[in-house]
């Protein structure tokens, strides 16, 4: 009997198990021709990575050698890259001559993407995908600068094993996270900071702009926001293709790659396909897994038996050392889904199951991998795990459980993270005081002075009494913000300041929430802690902001808005007075209302009509009245020297300067204030949060007032003689409040809590620390002192429009 | 059932919604943080507030009047608060996100 002629085009992973099955199976049954691209024969690709580390060496991550092939008579046409096949004629041609066969095999792989970016044809513009790739990036070591572009498994093993031999390595990512396709937010953010560990610079939601060489060598990746990463290599790891090419010149079937049933059989007769070059009912493949199950089937067919190929659910592990995430089956998208979610900061441990009825279908886990299999297994096998459900997220071998402790955040604070910020006292300072013999708060305050002032901080320190003293020390309860979360809102507040923490994921992660992102109670608090302790680093969130705050208006009860433009201290001129009529009778206003805060109240517009009323408001020279946010809403002024008989100051300058620089802080509630311009009082300052009462000598500065379900005078804080001076305490004591108060307390409850004579410390008498607070407080403003209406206008209009109008369909 | 195209997903805020108007009403269409996507009724059952303003968190949506928080999944009110809101069947191909004609066009919701 003749051997049957099997021709192979390309030597990796697929092709490279389908001859093992084939050989093992039938040693003498067929004539194997193996062509190859690269100048060698099939190696393990995906252990480059190690190789790259330095963990392995190309010699060990050969999967078949010389020998190899000729024991099994194969022979071997490598560093030739086919470049014709006649599937009429079945004659396959490469650079050293034709070959017949009677059955092709395709396994071509893939090729990287490069994205088409000026410059990406400069030398040291590189991909990851071969042995010539790997030693490039070998050649690196420490001076050098690498820049990888794509935040995906490819892009993270090339960054991290160059970091391993010293690079200087940044990894430019499109996303908002990192590996976005396999992890949540939550395991994205644990990854990133590993790997920021390890010292790789990582750079969320960047986009690149164009690569800058010199003297046709990469120089830098320069990103559309202007920065330029200087980089002696550029690696672009942002997704493969199939590589379809020749397939397709010889006539096959393809779409985004060579189309094969489940036979593994192309549209030509006796022409095959494996590996990541076929697309198999729609889905194309990335990982070994399947590809190997394709082999198998593929090889059984070429022996006559009965195979067909089925795609199962994938798992995605990292080669990284000490970065440990595992990710399987499908947790993102579908309806009917639940979470469970178990955090363990101290561990760095996040790991999350997601269940539909009463099966797994996907699940997360990042720190602690150890059941990442079982699970796995249970998702394959749509194992019914309604028995289990209670203790499944411990794995297999906790059926008693671990509760997730609400002071292992505390327990995993450095000893040189401040837990008292007005004293300056460590957690290690603390831990000594307690090993010396101070065993409760009092001894602490005695001994440490933490928690001796403002007092905010008690919390912690009795945190820290707790994880140091064991049961020896009894907890006080404490309110904890909701459901979400064990921590009450101080607790809270310093921890973001001192870990520190700069996004929602870390607060979620580090303090240990129990939901996956909050609840309409826990996050607007965080998103106003952060954006206030964090203004550069952290970016205000509008979808954890309360309706009014993101849509800039007041909702009303019948889901229309009110809209109050901005005049400054109470002053509008006829010009805005015209503007305001106008809009009113434009959109049909029903009510136009003056309010208690000398705005004007322009009630029942309707949400889709927001952007064009302030569209208009904005040409007439007005913004945001803010009246609908807890930050600055007015400066209500009295007429002062302007024109009344009494008026000491310029009650209705100040007002208005103040209202200009205040006006766009977020502030833990509401911020009202008033000027007036003697003690006669007409603005009704002294019911104000901060009131200013001027006076021959000066300006008297009052705080904590109210006019609501409580009604409180405000406490006089301090008289200064100048208007500069009056404008620096109000900014002072203002960021004072953002700093330290809790979300939705308002000055006076605040102040009840920190005490008048500690505002005076900080605010009065200590000048330099109330130049610092008025600093940050401005600082801030660098961002937040703009109007949101003209930036919806601009940038989001489109949004408040509804998504589509089916009520014009016709009924069929 | 057959589907109608109602536009793209990120024409919708992550942990955001957007409204469709149909035959039965206004139709609050929810993306969440993992781009879960949900149609439901944009009516409060409490008191008409519009749900597509409230906030988004896991699988559940807050009514931005008077805080009845809903299960995007059942339309069910939670805790102690009693009441539900229609679901409607939505999927996402692609990027394209697709309503169920049917159930919201006013000869089968009556
Ligand atoms: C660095 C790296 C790490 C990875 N890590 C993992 C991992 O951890 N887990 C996982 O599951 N997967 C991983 N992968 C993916 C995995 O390696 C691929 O899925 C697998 O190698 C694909 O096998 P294949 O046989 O289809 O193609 P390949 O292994 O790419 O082989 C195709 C071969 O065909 C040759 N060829 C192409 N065209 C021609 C032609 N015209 N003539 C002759 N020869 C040709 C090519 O030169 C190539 O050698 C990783 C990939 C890389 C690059
Ligand atoms: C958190 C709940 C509150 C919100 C969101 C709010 C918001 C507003 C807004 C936007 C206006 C302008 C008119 C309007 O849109 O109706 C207004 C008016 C007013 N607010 Fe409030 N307010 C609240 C509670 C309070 C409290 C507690 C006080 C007392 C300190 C107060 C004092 C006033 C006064 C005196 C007016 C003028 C009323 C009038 O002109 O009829 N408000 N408020
Ligand atoms: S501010 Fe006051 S609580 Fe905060 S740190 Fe101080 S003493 Fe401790
Ligand atoms: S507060 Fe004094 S200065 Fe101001 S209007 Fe009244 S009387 Fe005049
Ligand atoms: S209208 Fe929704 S909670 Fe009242």
């Amino acid at each position: 009997m003749t051997k049957q002629k099997i021709v192979v085009i390309g030597a990796g992973m697929a092709s490279g198990r389908v001859l093992e099955n084939l050989t093992d199976a039938a040693p003498d049954q067929f004539d194997i021709t193996l062509f190859n691209a690269e100048p060698r024969g099939n190696y393990n690709r995906i252990m480059l990575s190690p190789v790259l580390a330095g963990d392995q060496t190309y010699e060990d991550i050969v999967t078949h050698d010389d020998a190899w092939y000729a024991d099994r008579g194969i022979t071997c046409r490598f560093g030739e890259k086919v470049t014709n096949i006649d599937t009429a004629a079945k004659i396959v041609t490469g650079p050293n001559g034709d070959v017949a066969y009677d059955k092709l095999i395709f396994g071509t792989g893939s090729e990287p993407f490069i994205i088409p970016l000026p410059g990406h044809d400069l030398d040291g513009v590189i991909a990851y995908r071969d042995l010539e790739d790997t030693e490039r990036m070998m050649s690196m070591g420490e001076g050098n600068k690498v820049v990888v572009i794509g935040g995906g498994l490819l892009g993270l093993e090339a960054a991290a094993g160059m970091a391993a031999r010293g690079v200087e390595v940044t990894v430019v990512h499109i996303m908002g996270h990192l590996m976005e396709r396999q992890l949540d937010e939550a395991a994205g953010y644990l990854l990133r900071k590993s790997l920021e560990g390890k010292g790789i610079d990582i750079k969320l939601q960047a986009n690149s702009k164009e690569i800058v060489g010199e003297d046709g060598k990469v120089k830098a990746l320069m990103l559309d926001d202007g920065t330029e990463l200087p980089c002696d290599l550029l690696v672009m790891a942002v997704g493969i293709r199939p590589s379809i090419a020749l397939g397709k010149e010889a006539g096959l079937a393809v779409g985004r790659g060579i189309h094969v049933d489940d036979q593994m059989l192309t549209s030509v007769e006796d022409v095959y396909a494996v590996g990541e070059c076929v697309e198999h009912d729609g889905a194309v493949f990335g990982l070994v897994a399947p590809l190997y199950d394709q082999a198998k089937v593929l090889a059984q067919t070429l022996l006559g038996e009965e195979a067909a190929f089925v795609q199962k659910t994938l798992s995605t592990k990292l080669k990284v050392t000490g970065c440990d995430l595992f990710s399987a089956g499908d947790f993102a998208e579908g309806e009917g889904r639940e979470d469970i979610v178990f955090r363990d900061p101290s561990r760095g441990v996040y790991k999350r199951l997601v269940i539909e009825g009463n099966k797994l279908v996907g699940a997360v886990m990042y720190g602690d991998v150890a059941d990442g299999n079982w699970f796995f297994q249970l998702i394959k096998d749509e194992t019914d795990i309604d028995e289990m459900r209670e203790m499944l997220i411990f794995g297999p071998a906790y059926q008693g459980g671990e509760a997730s402790d609400p002071l292992s955040a505390v327990a995993a604070l450095p000893p040189e993270a401040e837990i008292c910020g007005c004293n300056g006292i460590c957690k290690g300072t603390i831990v000594d005081a307690i090993a010396g013999g101070a065993t409760d708060l009092a001894a602490i305050k005695a001994t440490t002075k933490a928690s001796a002032s403002c007092g905010t901080c008690t919390g912690l320190v009795e945190q820290v009494l707790q994880v140091t003293l064991g049961d020896e020390f009894e907890m006080p309860a404490a309110a904890s913000i909701c459901g979400c979360t064990d921590h009450t809102h101080e607790d809270v507040r310093r921890l973001i300041k001192s870990m520190p923490l700069q996004s929602q994921e870390a607060v979620w992660q580090e303090l240990g929430w129990k939901s996956r992102n909050g609840c309409h109670v826990c996050r607007p608090a965080i998103n106003y802690y952060l954006l206030s302790d964090w203004p550069i680093e952290y970016q205000d969130d509008p979808q954890s902001r309360f309706v009014n705050e993101r849509k800039h208006a007041n909702i009303q009860k019948d889901g229309t808005y009110s809209v109050v433009p901005r005049m400054w201290g109470g002053i509008t001129t006829p010009s805005e007075l015209r503007a305001i009529a106008d809009a009113a009778d434009k959109y049909d206003v029903p009510t136009v209302k003056v309010t208690g805060g000398q705005r004007i109240d322009l009630l029942g517009v309707k949400g889709e009509d927001l952007p064009n009323i302030w569209d208009d408001l904005n040409k007439a020279g007005m913004v945001s009245g803010y009246a609908y946010s807890k930050g600055l809403r007015t400066v209500k002024t009295c007429v002062g020297t302007d024109h009344c008989r009494f008026g000491t100051q310029d009650s209705t300058g100040l007002g208005i300067k103040l209202e200009k620089i205040l006006h766009g802080a977020w502030t833990p509630h509401k911020l009202k204030l008033g000027v007036s311009g003697c003690p006669r009082n007409c603005a009704e300052a002294t019911c104000k949060d901060i009131g200013i009462v001027c006076v021959d000598s000066g300006y008297q500065i009052s705080i904590g007032g109210a006019a609501g379900m409580d009604v409180k005078e405000t406490e006089l804080m301090c008289s200064v003689p100048t208007e500069e001076d009056a404008m620096e305490v109000v900014l002072a004591v203002t960021q004072l409040y953002r700093e330290g108060a809790k979300y939705l307390d308002r000055i006076y409850k605040w102040l009840g809590k920190v005490g008048m004579d500690w505002v005076k410390e900080q605010v009065v008498d200590d000048l330099e620390n109330r130049k610092a607070l008025a600093a940050r407080f401005e600082l801030s403003q660098t961002i937040y002192n703009h109007d949101p209406w003209a930036d919806h206008v601009k940038a989001k209009a489109d949004k408040y429009a509804p998504m589509a109008d089916l009520t014009l369909e016709a009924a069929e | 059932m057959s589907w109608i195209d109602i536009g793209d997903i990120n024409d919708i805020p992550l942990r955001g919604a957007r409204i469709v108007k149909t035959q039965v009403g206004c139709i609050a269409v929810f993306r969440t943080a993992p781009d879960e996507v949900f149609a439901v009724s944009d009516t409060c059952p409490h008191k008409q507030g519009p749900l597509s303003e409230g906030i988004v968190h896991g699988q559940s949506v807050t009514c931005p009047l008077h805080n009845w928080v809903f299960d995007l999944n059942t339309g069910q009110a939670q805790g102690a608060d009693e009441g539900s809101i229609p679901t409607y069947p939505v999927r996402v191909e692609g990027a394209r996100i697709l309503l169920d004609a049917e159930s919201v066009s006013r000869r089968t919701a009556a």
